[in-house]
């Protein structure tokens, strides 16, 4: 008997199926090299510098309203890649979430005892094994080309222009230590401003954060992490490291900073208060801040 | 029957009845945290007025306490519920019975393990009777923060030294046995998947136990001898701990399901009367999902300060172990398909695990991707995705794995009546409790927050913690069906033949209960374990130790 080919890789012979399988595997593998593809939800979310100038100065007091158990507005420019990443996942995840359950109840339906009493004898298919392991390793694949460009822009920190905003974050247990630069620009001199949880940035300018992590009286360095949800951005802050995050507003608005890493009794209320001012606004601010100090 | 008995048999029941109890400990700890988080500042009725005021205040729970309940529960539940449940209990009893043996290698050894539990878990239960409380840390125990705690740290170090040793032994004893042990004809293709499942579970547990031992030591060493492992003044690095606890703690969630998936596919077989689809398949499976499970440590510390690059790394080997686990479900619905289903107890346990632990992995995908695990790390989403994988996943396998071995372990059927509500409350509550859980991680709900009402942000969430809390009260009462089924059938309930299910493993072809030396004449095997509906035969089981002319 002539010995069965060896069909490890041949999943089929037909030769239409077989090209066009190949052409959706190039077309997953090219996909992530087209930015624009996969950023079209976070071009809807950078608004034009107008949005930002015509801003009421007003509205920077007045806390961000909340509704709905979803995802709050994103009101980074970076926010818009992750979420389109993670819409992206729902979708698929969706799909196979409903993929598999829908044939899990129809194969109970179908295949129950009263209406199936003779069951079929077969230990597998190797062909089933192919097509069910290649298949995701393809997607994944594809996730994880998407997933490392949006890692590397939001994890890359610029240089600093002349327009980008630095400031110092100390975090202790438990409150966030706020450090500006000044007028001046430099950190440590006499025109610093300084402040318990109160973090000032202008809209439509690249700020750069500093995160440690520091001991007071009685209360030990621990870990904790700054967590701006409506940037979808978080970093931990560990003791002993100095850990720089950046990131720009595109809207003005008042938000609060949360600690996301358990840091003792007073976690749970370990929060800051984030002010985005118009840029106009935010130079005001810095005035009054200097002549008050 | 002697209380340190080192029959298997007598053994895994003490592990069942031990590891149960801890499983209501958790609940109960699980829902006191619900209590102050849909009500915070509200006085825990009844049982409030019974804690010390190192504890409670007027009734009302201190952040304290209710850090040592998060830190407690996951503690009780995966270190004294769910990893005895499956390797001690289920692994010990089945093991020797589903290789055709007699005994463990070492049965001493084997009643050391369990009988060095009980005391450890009392050694950490013991600080809440301490000053400053139990341990506070959560389970993860994040340094420096557990450098600095009180002495109820020291505690549960301890124990989790001694349930360590526990662990590490029972591997050894494991890997012994099915190296050695198994009958004439048993070779490893033709073994049960839960015997494969517990020998895999073996080695990741002798690879990875230790090394979790030694983080514990470097920080037991830090607290008492004032050494600077991990704290940045004497040159250590917080970073050092979470690496060395993750890279046990990690393969640690792999020792709490491979079993579990084991359990699982037997049971699908014997109730679709069909073979386990891809055998082999799923053995290469569960093997890569081990050696996989020790490179992807590191995504739990996406956002922990370590290099970005490693963030790139380990995304990848984290989407990677996603396929093994895939192959296994997609062999499942194989197992099932053009089956003969009967939709008794075990089941539809069965089947919830399918159904349930599926959901668990794929929140895992969201959180793999590096960029989106931004947002939820350490937020609900996480909560959700833990407890669909531990609870949709491993305890749905051990209520399916009770009431299908129940019968041969006692020698009693089980009501099937009080086994449907079980399931049918435990189903709905278990999704209505932790399903919400998505959305409030998605609204931006962090973990281990004593009052998530302090955060404006998160304020508009709060009818949704309710429903979680009430949906998790029903899910605790859901199971006093079940306790009532489990001690009650002891009893009352009907006298059980040796192979009620008609199912080919060895552990059917002795009696219910088996007699206490399993088999008199150590049977030879035939075939492998899934030979169900064999085209040609009178029945639509085949035993593995039935010889055929």
């Amino acid at each position: 008997m002539k010995p069965e080919p060896n069909r490890f890789l041949l999943i089929s012979r037909d030769k239409v199926f077989l090209s066009r399988a190949y052409l959706a595997a190039l077309i997953f593998f090219i996909l992530p090299f087209f930015p624009h593809v996969s950023e079209v939800k976070a071009e809807n979310n950078v608004p034009a510098a107008e949005q930002i100038i015509s801003a009421d100065e007003q509205a920077v007091n007045l806390p961000v309203k909340r509704s709905g158990f979803w995802l709050p507005e994103n009101i980074s420019t970076v926010g818009g890649k992750i979420d389109s990443l993670f819409y992206f996942i729902l979708i698929l995840t969706g799909i196979i979430f409903l993929g598999v359950q829908g044939t899990l109840f129809y194969f109970i339906f179908k295949y129950r005892a009263g209406a199936h009493p003779k069951s079929h004898y077969t230990h597998g298919s190797k062909r089933a094994e192919i097509i069910w392991t290649l298949i995701p390793v393809l997607i994944l694949t594809f996730l994880a080309f998407w997933g490392q460009r949006v890692w590397k822009e939001v994890k890359h920190v610029a240089a600093d222009t002349a327009d980008t905003v630095k400031i110092r974050v100390q975090a202790e247990q438990y409150a966030w230590n706020m450090q500006y630069p000044g007028a001046d620009g430099l950190f440590d001199t006499e025109d610093d401003i300084r402040n318990i949880n109160q973090m000032h940035i202008p809209a439509g300018k690249p700020v750069r954060v500093t995160l440690t992590s520091i001991a007071k009286e009685g209360a030990p360095a621990v870990i904790h992490s700054f967590f701006l949800p409506d940037f979808r951005i978080k970093q931990d802050v560990v003791p002993g490291m100095a850990i720089d995050l950046s990131f720009e507003a595109v809207r003005t608005g008042r938000y609060e900073i949360a600690c996301a890493e358990f840091c003792g009794l007073g976690h749970y209320r370990m929060k800051g208060f984030l002010t985005i001012h118009t840029p106009e606004g935010y130079e005001n601010w810095l005035k009054a801040e200097a002549l008050s100090s | 029957m002697k209380i340190f008995s080192t029959d298997h048999k007598v053994i895994g029941k003490q592990y069942l009845v031990f590891s149960l109890c801890m499983f209501l400990l958790g609940g109960l700890l699980a829902m006191l945290m619900r209590w102050q988080l849909a009500y915070p500042g509200k006085p825990v009725p009844f049982l409030g007025g019974l804690f010390p005021d190192n504890m409670f205040v007027g009734g009302v729970m201190l952040p304290e306490f209710y850090s040592s309940l998060f830190t407690m529960h996951a503690t009780v539940m995966i270190f004294f519920a769910i990893i005895p449940l499956l390797v001690g209990a289920f692994g010990n009893y089945l093991v020797p019975l589903q290789i055709g043996a007699n005994e463990m290698a070492f049965p001493k050894l084997n009643a050391w393990s369990f009988w060095l539990l009980p005391p450890a878990v009392l050694t950490a239960l013991s600080g809440f009777f301490l000053e400053g409380g139990a341990a506070q840390t959560g389970w993860t125990a994040y340094a420096p923060l557990s450098v600095f705690e009180p002495v109820g740290q020291n505690c549960w170090i301890l124990s989790l030294l001694i349930a360590g040793t526990s662990s590490i032994l029972g591997a050894v004893n494991f890997l012994t046995t099915i190296l050695n042990n198994r009958a004439p004809g048993m070779g490893f293709f033709r073994m049960p998947l839960f015997v494969w499942s517990l020998f895999i579970t073996a080695l990741i547990t002798l690879a990875g136990t230790p090394v979790l031992s030694a983080a514990l030591l470097l920080l037991l060493s830090d607290r008492l001898l004032h050494t600077s492992f991990f704290i940045p003044a004497g040159g250590g690095h917080p970073l050092l701990w979470q690496h060395l606890f993750w890279f046990y703690s990690h393969p640690a969630v792999y020792i709490m399901i491979l079993p579990g998936m084991g359990m699982i596919s037997e049971i699908l077989a014997v109730h679709s009367r069909k073979p386990v689809f891809g055998y082999k398949s799923m053995v290469y499976a569960m093997l890569s999902i081990a050696v996989l499970g020790f490179l992807v440590w590191g995504h739990h510390m996406f956002q922990s300060g370590m290099n970005p690059l490693l963030g790139t790394t380990f995304m990848v080997s984290t989407l990677i172990i996603a396929v093994p686990s895939g192959i296994k479900t997609f062999n499942w619905l194989g197992t099932l398909w053009k089956g003969s289903i009967r939709l008794n107890a075990p089941m539809l346990n069965a089947l919830a695990f399918l159904s349930m632990f599926v959901i668990g992995g794929l929140s895992g995908v969201f959180m793999s991707s590096t960029p989106v695990d931004m947002y939820i790390h350490d937020t609900y989403f996480i909560v959700a995705h833990i407890h669909y994988v531990l609870f949709g996943g491993s305890m749905f396998a051990v209520f399916a794995g009770v009431y299908h071995w129940y019968p041969k372990i006692t020698g009693r059927q089980m009501s099937a009546k009080l086994a449907l509500i079980h399931f049918a409350v435990t189903f709905f509550a278990f999704n209505a409790t932790f399903f919400p859980m998505h959305l409030l991680g998605l609204g931006g709900m962090m973990r281990r927050l004593y009052d998530p009402t302090q955060y404006a942000h998160l304020r508009h969430l709060q009818p949704l913690n309710v429903a979680v809390t009430h949906s998790a009260f029903l899910l605790g009462l859901g199971q006093i069906p079940f306790i009532i089924n489990f001690f009650g059938s002891m009893v009352w309930g009907r006298k059980a033949e040796s192979n009620p299910w008609k199912a080919n493993t060895l552990e059917w072809s002795v009696s219910s209960p088996p007699p206490e030396k399993n088999f008199e004449k150590i049977p030879e095997v035939f075939r492998g374990a899934y030979e169900y509906s064999v085209p040609g035969q009178t029945k639509d089981w085949l035993p593995q130790n039935e010889k055929q002319l």
